[in-house]
């Protein structure tokens, strides 16, 4: 007699059961998560991945620049010549301000030179459209359009046409990723326009206005003070609109005073980017006394301001 | 919830009871790549905010309607493209895909009895399990926590199960003249 069949037939064969493989997935997972926050180690086969999407991301677009196309085309004359009259009468009224520009820039070209002053950012930039924002809520994030194919690179500043966007902060070749100034922790250094008062501004994530952070309560700084770039980290050039100052608490029992801002650049609204180019030469560094005593051999200078010796 | 779409025969719900043909496979990977499309197509304000996870929610449908075809490891590397795709940390949409489609295998046997809204009720339980699975994940990273609004997109994805389980078995239907034989 043949004894009952036991086993279970392979057709009914499933390979491992969903536990097993959610263990195995889920390490391998774990395993990822480390070794991408540590070490960084993935970011050809993120890049590898990145390429492959693009052309969806592309081919998303397609519908609003169709819109576009067809709203354009059927834009009617009359629409078309009202803003050509409005435009020309902004051009006239805009006419002083621009002539009394130029000569000012002059003046200031001259008086920089007497000055000896660095060549300013040379203005190389690159512009950019916006993908797609990071879905990630906990992140602010942008992609882009172009990336290490037209030579941006990690690192450089981003604005609109209102002010600093952010900062690039991962380059694929056809698409790079930026940083936003409000996401929690990205830094700005900043000085306010009215008093000259530097400090830093730091995003604080979704939901969250930027702040000044270790700013002394006795900083003069006001509410309404507009913030632009002062230029001092060689990634925005100086000058840039940043944020707006719309709250101040000055604490006396807190060594800083809290001073929230808010972005002017339309950060999470623009379509439009710029990408601009990192100042060619950065002046090198002074160079740092190698052991401490060396400082206290030199002697002191003599107007009074003490090199900051590196201790050990 | 029959009442509220409209009376087209291959639009209303399949009952419990109707067996549908199996999926193509080519209809299974183009939803899931017009799932992650919908996750990257550009979006803001309140899209943003409430734009549920449409990769989870179509993931989630195929892990019980064809868990032969797609189960914990496709999950997972559809997660991995969702990473890419995002900037986010490698494994963290993986994870939490991976961890959806071994609840949706432990709940698909049941959860097709229920009427929809009733489904859509589980299914809300699981997706706000994976978000808070992912804010886990990037809370030990050392993310800030999120918004309260956080919690709406599981929800909207829930509210939009019908809709999408609907949308998604109409082509697995039989045809109506073959059923009525």
């Amino acid at each position: 007699m043949r004894p009952f069949p036991v086993d279970t037939p392979a057709f009914f064969n499933r390979g491992p059961s969903p536990l097993a493989r959610l263990a195995f997935f889920g390490l391998l997972s774990l395993v990822l998560l480390f070794t991408d926050t540590r070490y960084r180690y993935l970011e050809s086969v993120r890049e590898v991945g990145a390429v492959g999407l693009y052309p969806l991301q592309r081919a998303l677009l397609m519908p609003g620049v169709a819109l576009d196309y067809v709203q354009g085309y059927f834009g009617s004359k009359r629409q078309l010549a009202d803003e050509n009259a409005t435009l020309k009468r902004e051009l006239v009224a805009s006419g002083p301000a621009t002539q009394g520009y130029a000569v000012a820039q002059q003046e200031n070209a001259r008086l920089k030179a007497l000055l000896d002053l660095r060549e300013q950012y040379a203005g190389a930039a690159t512009a950019v459209q916006v993908l797609y924002a990071g879905r990630d809520p906990f992140t602010q994030k942008l992609f882009v359009n172009k990336g290490s194919a037209v030579g941006i690179e990690a690192g450089e500043g981003v604005i609109d046409e209102t002010g600093v966007v952010g900062q690039v902060t991962r380059v694929f070749p056809y698409m790079s990723e930026v940083t936003l100034i409000t996401d929690r922790d990205q830094a700005v250094p900043v000085k306010a326009e009215r008093s000259g008062a530097r400090s830093v501004m730091f995003g604080n994530g979704t939901g969250h206005a930027p702040e000044l952070r270790f700013t002394a309560p006795s900083a003069d700084l006001r509410v309404g003070d507009r913030l632009v770039t002062s230029g001092i980290d060689g990634t925005y050039p100086p000058g840039l609109a940043v944020a707006r100052i719309v709250d101040i608490v000055r604490d006396t029992g807190q060594m800083f005073a809290r001073i929230a801002c808010e972005p002017t650049a339309g950060v999470d609204r623009s379509e439009y980017l710029l990408v601009l180019a990192r100042p060619a030469t950065m002046p090198p560094r002074p160079e740092e006394p190698t052991h401490p005593d060396a400082v206290k051999k030199s002697g002191r200078p003599k107007d009074g301001i003490r090199p900051k010796a590196r201790r050990g | 919830m029959r009442v509220l779409l409209p009376n087209v025969a291959s639009l209303a719900p399949a009952s419990p009871e109707e067996i549908l043909r199996p999926a193509r496979p080519w209809f299974v990977a183009l939803s899931l790549l017009l799932a992650l499309l919908a996750n990257i197509a550009p979006l803001s304000g309140v899209g943003a905010v409430l734009r549920p996870d449409f990769l989870a929610l179509v993931l989630l449908y195929w892990c019980i309607r064809e868990p032969r075809r797609v189960g914990v490891g496709v999950s997972w590397f559809v997660g991995l493209l969702m990473d890419v795709a995002d900037s986010t940390v490698f494994g963290q949409h993986a994870l939490a895909y991976a961890v959806l489609a071994y609840g949706a295998e432990y709940f698909r046997r049941r959860v097709l009895r229920f009427p929809l809204w009733q489904q859509a009720v589980q299914v809300a339980v699981l997706l706000m399990l994976c978000a808070l699975l992912v804010l886990l994940v990037r809370y030990v990273g050392g993310a800030p926590l999120p918004h309260w609004t956080y919690a709406a997109p599981p929800l909207v994805g829930a509210l939009l199960w019908p809709l999408l389980s609907v949308l998604l078995q109409a082509p697995q239907r039989p045809r109506r003249s073959h059923a009525r034989r």
